[in-house]
C-alpha cells in the first residue's frame, strides 16, 4: 500500500497561502505533491503539464473557481481525477464542481487521516462523499419529483439513499458495509452510482434548489 | 420547500400591519388598551400638508394618493374637501408612525368604496349647490381617477417587490421613498396608458367647457408649444437630474451596506480573533474559530431568507443547540439537516434531546468529532446522534447518568416519539431519535 502511495502524484489548487502550505505538509509524506497553483488560469497549464494522479481543488477561487479548472482540465486530460476541497459549504457551489467533473468533495476541516484517505479513494476511482455533500444530494433528491423524470438518472435507489444517509449520519464505508451487510467495494459501487446520477441528471431542480439552498 | 415560505408572505404581512397599529403611541390618545379607539391619527411620516391624509388612509387602508385626491377633487367641489380636511386635523391631533396601506398591498374593494363614496358625496353637494360649477369639478375628477389609476398599485406582488426594495434600501429611516421612486418606473404600460387617457379627457373636457369651443384648437396647439419648448430646455437638466439621483442613491446604499458588514464583522469576526490571540487553550480556540465560522456563514448566506415570515426553523434551532454544545465543551460537530421546516413542539423535543445526546458525547466519549444528521420530511423528523469514542453498556446506565433517562427516553416518549440507543464498550454511541408529525 505503501509503495503504491508513493507514485500518487498529487497538484493543489487554492488560492490561500496558508491553506496549501498546509496541505502540502500533511499530504507530502503519504503523496509525491508534484505542484501548486493559486489561481484558475495557472493551475489548469500547471495540471496540464504535470499529469497528476489526483488534483486537490479549492471551491472558491477568483475567476470561475474550481469548477473552471475541472472543466478546462477535463477536456484536454479526461483521466485526471479531481477532489474537491473547501471551506464554502453553499450548496450551489459544491453541486457546481461536482457537476463539472470532480468526483468528490471534502470540507476543509476534514482531519488529515482522512483527507489521506479521500486522496487514495479518488485516485483508486471512486467517488468521495462528505457526510455533507451526502445531506444535500438527499436534500435536492427528496424534492417531489415529476413523473417524466427518468428514473435511471434522475431518482435514487433505495440502497443508494441508505447508503447516503449513512455517511451523513457520520458511518465510514467500512461500518456502513458491514450495517447494511455488503461489502465495502459494494458501497463504493453505489456511491460510485450517486455521483453519476449527481453528474449526468439534467432535473432541474437540481440546480434550483442548489441555487435557492444557500446553505444547510 | 422554499416555496411553502413565500406562499407565507401575506400573512406575515397581516401581522405587520397589526404591529404597526401597535406601534401607536399609548400616550397620545389613551385608547391603545381595548378603548374606543380615535377615528384616526395623523401620520408623522406619511404627510404633504399635516399628514391627515396619510392617517386616514392608513386607517381604512387604502392607497393615500386615492385620498389625497378625494381631497382634491372635494376641494373643488365648494371647499367641502378643505373643510373637511381642517376638521380631520383637529380631530385627529395625536401623530403617529404610520405604515402607508399600499405596502401592505392595499384593498381593492375599500378603494373602490372610497371613490364611490368621494363620488355620492359629489352627487350629494351638486344637488345641495354647495357647487363651484360642473366645467370645475367633473374634469378635475376624470382627471384625479386617471392619475390614481397611474399611481395607485392594488396588486400584491408589486407591493411585496416594493417591500423588498424598501429592504434593500438598508431602511434609512424612511425606506419607502426610494422604494416608490424605483418602483414607479415599472408602472404598467397598460395602465400609464389608460390613466395618461382620461388625464388627457379631464384637462380636454375642462378647456372645452371652459373656452368658447373656436379658440380650443389654437390653446391646445399652443399647449403643445409651450410643453415642446419646456422639453427641449430642462429635458437634458431633468435627465441629468435624475440619473444623478439614481447614482447617488445607490452609492447610498452601497455606504449603507459596507457599513452594516463593517458593524457586523467588529462585532463578531474581529471580537474573536481578538479572544482567540488571547487563549491559552487550543481546545478553546478551536472552539471559537468554530462557532464564530457558524456564525459569519450563517449571516452570509442566510441573511439574505431572513424575513421571509417562516418562523423559527428546524435548522436555525438545531444551530443553537450545536453551538452551545460547541462552545462549552470543545469539540467539532458535524452537523448535516437534510429538508426544513418551522419547529413546534414535538420537534423541538427531537431538538433538545439532540442537544442532550451531543452534551453526553461531548462529555463521556472521549471521541473528537460527534455526527449529528437530521432528516426533516413532512411527515416525520429523524436525528442521530453518534460518536466513535469508547461507548458503554446501555443496560448498565450508572444511576447519575440521569440525562439519558430523562432528557432523551423520557422527552421523546412524552412527545409521542422514540428514541433508541446503540452502543458497547469500545464501538462508540448512535442515538436515534424519530418522532412523526401530527396531532399530540
Amino acid at each position: 500500500m505503501t509503495a503504491a502511495d508513493d507514485a500518487i502524484r498529487v497538484f493543489v489548487v487554492d488560492d490561500h497561502q496558508l491553506f496549501l502550505a498546509g496541505v502540502r505538509a500533511e499530504l507530502g509524506s503519504s503523496f509525491e505533491i508534484v505542484g501548486q497553483a493559486e489561481d484558475v488560469d495557472s493551475a489548469v497549464a500547471g495540471i496540464v503539464r504535470e499529469k497528476p494522479d489526483v488534483v486537490l481543488v479549492d471551491v472558491h477561487m477568483p475567476a470561475g473557481g474550481g469548477a473552471a479548472v475541472v472543466e478546462r482540465v477535463l477536456l484536454a486530460e479526461p483521466d485526471i481525477r479531481f477532489l474537491a476541497l473547501s471551506m464554502s459549504d453553499a450548496a450551489e457551489d459544491v453541486i457546481g464542481v461536482i457537476r463539472s467533473g470532480a468526483r468528490g468533495y471534502v470540507t476543509k476541516t476534514i482531519s488529515p487521516t482522512e483527507l489521506v484517505d479521500a486522496v487514495r479513494r479518488v485516485n483508486e476511482g471512486d467517488a468521495v462523499f462528505s457526510p455533507r455533500l451526502a445531506g444535500f444530494v438527499l436534500d435536492a433528491f427528496t424534492d417531489p419529483q415529476p413523473a417524466e423524470l427518468d428514473p435511471e438518472l434522475d431518482r435514487l435507489s433505495g440502497r443508494e439513499r441508505e447508503v447516503l444517509r449513512l455517511i451523513a449520519r457520520g458511518y465510514t464505508y467500512r461500518e456502513i458495509a458491514a450495517e447494511l451487510h455488503i461489502s465495502v467495494k459494494t458501497v463504493e459501487t453505489h456511491v460510485s452510482s450517486v455521483l453519476r446520477k449527481l453528474q449526468l441528471s439534467n432535473r432541474y431542480q437540481l440546480t434550483r434548489w442548489a441555487t435557492e439552498r444557500r446553505i444547510v | 420547500m422554499r416555496a411553502v415560505r413565500f406562499e407565507d408572505r401575506p400573512s406575515s404581512e397581516v401581522v405587520s400591519i397589526s404591529r404597526a397599529e401597535a406601534t401607536r403611541p399609548p400616550g397620545g390618545n389613551g385608547a391603545s388598551a381595548g378603548g374606543p379607539r380615535p377615528f384616526f391619527a395623523r401620520s408623522s411620516n406619511d404627510r404633504v400638508i399635516a399628514g391627515v391624509a396619510g392617517g386616514l388612509a392608513e386607517r381604512i387602508r387604502i392607497d393615500p394618493v386615492v385620498v389625497r385626491l378625494a381631497f382634491v377633487v372635494l376641494a373643488l367641489a365648494g371647499g367641502v374637501g378643505v373643510v373637511l380636511y381642517l376638521v380631520l386635523w383637529t380631530i385627529g391631533r395625536a401623530e403617529t408612525e404610520t405604515r402607508p396601506a399600499w405596502r401592505a398591498g392595499g384593498d381593492a374593494q375599500r378603494t373602490v368604496a372610497a371613490v364611490s363614496i368621494v363620488i355620492g358625496t359629489l352627487l350629494v353637494l351638486r344637488a345641495s349647490h354647495v357647487w363651484f360649477g360642473d366645467a370645475l369639478v367633473w374634469p378635475v375628477a376624470l382627471a384625479a381617477v386617471g392619475s390614481a389609476i397611474i399611481w395607485v398599485r392594488l396588486d400584491r406582488s408589486r407591493s411585496r417587490g416594493r417591500e423588498r426594495n424598501g429592504r434593500a434600501n438598508g431602511l434609512n429611516g424612511n425606506g419607502d421613498r426610494p422604494a416608490v421612486a424605483a418602483d414607479t418606473t415599472r408602472v404598467s404600460f397598460a395602465r400609464l396608458a389608460g390613466g395618461g387617457v382620461l388625464v388627457v379627457a379631464g384637462v380636454a373636457v375642462f378647456l372645452e367647457s371652459n373656452i368658447s369651443s373656436g379658440t380650443v384648437g389654437a390653446v391646445v396647439v399652443a399647449l403643445a408649444v409651450a410643453v415642446a419648448g419646456l422639453a427641449l430646455i430642462g429635458g437634458p437638466w431633468i435627465a441629468r437630474l435624475v440619473r444623478q439621483l439614481g447614482v447617488e442613491r445607490t452609492e447610498r446604499i452601497r455606504v449603507e451596506e459596507r457599513e452594516e458588514v463593517a458593524a457586523h464583522l467588529h462585532d463578531s469576526v474581529l471580537q474573536t480573533l481578538a479572544l482567540i490571540q488571547r487563549s491559552e487553550d487550543p481546545g478553546r480556540m478551536r472552539a471559537l474559530a468554530r462557532v464564530q465560522e457558524r456564525d459569519l456563514r450563517g449571516w452570509l448566506y442566510r441573511s439574505r431568507d431572513a424575513g421571509n415570515g417562516a418562523g423559527n426553523l428546524v435548522s436555525d434551532a438545531v444551530d443553537a443547540v450545536t453551538e452551545r454544545v460547541e462552545l462549552a465543551h470543545g469539540i467539532r460537530l458535524d452537523t448535516v439537516i437534510v429538508g426544513d421546516r418551522p419547529v413546534d413542539a414535538r420537534v423541538q423535543a427531537v431538538v433538545d434531546a439532540c442537544g442532550e445526546a451531543l452534551t453526553n458525547a461531548a462529555k463521556h466519549s472521549g471521541a473528537g468529532v460527534v455526527s449529528l444528521y437530521v432528516e426533516v420530511t413532512d411527515e416525520d423528523v429523524t436525528a442521530f446522534v453518534r460518536d466513535q469514542g469508547s461507548g458503554f453498556d446501555p443496560d448498565a446506565v450508572p444511576p447519575d447518568r440521569r440525562g439519558i433517562a430523562d432528557s432523551i427516553l423520557g422527552r421523546m416518549a412524552r412527545n409521542g416519539g422514540t428514541a433508541e440507543i446503540r452502543s458497547a464498550p469500545g464501538e462508540g454511541t448512535e442515538i436515534h431519535l424519530h418522532v412523526t408529525r401530527g396531532d399530540a
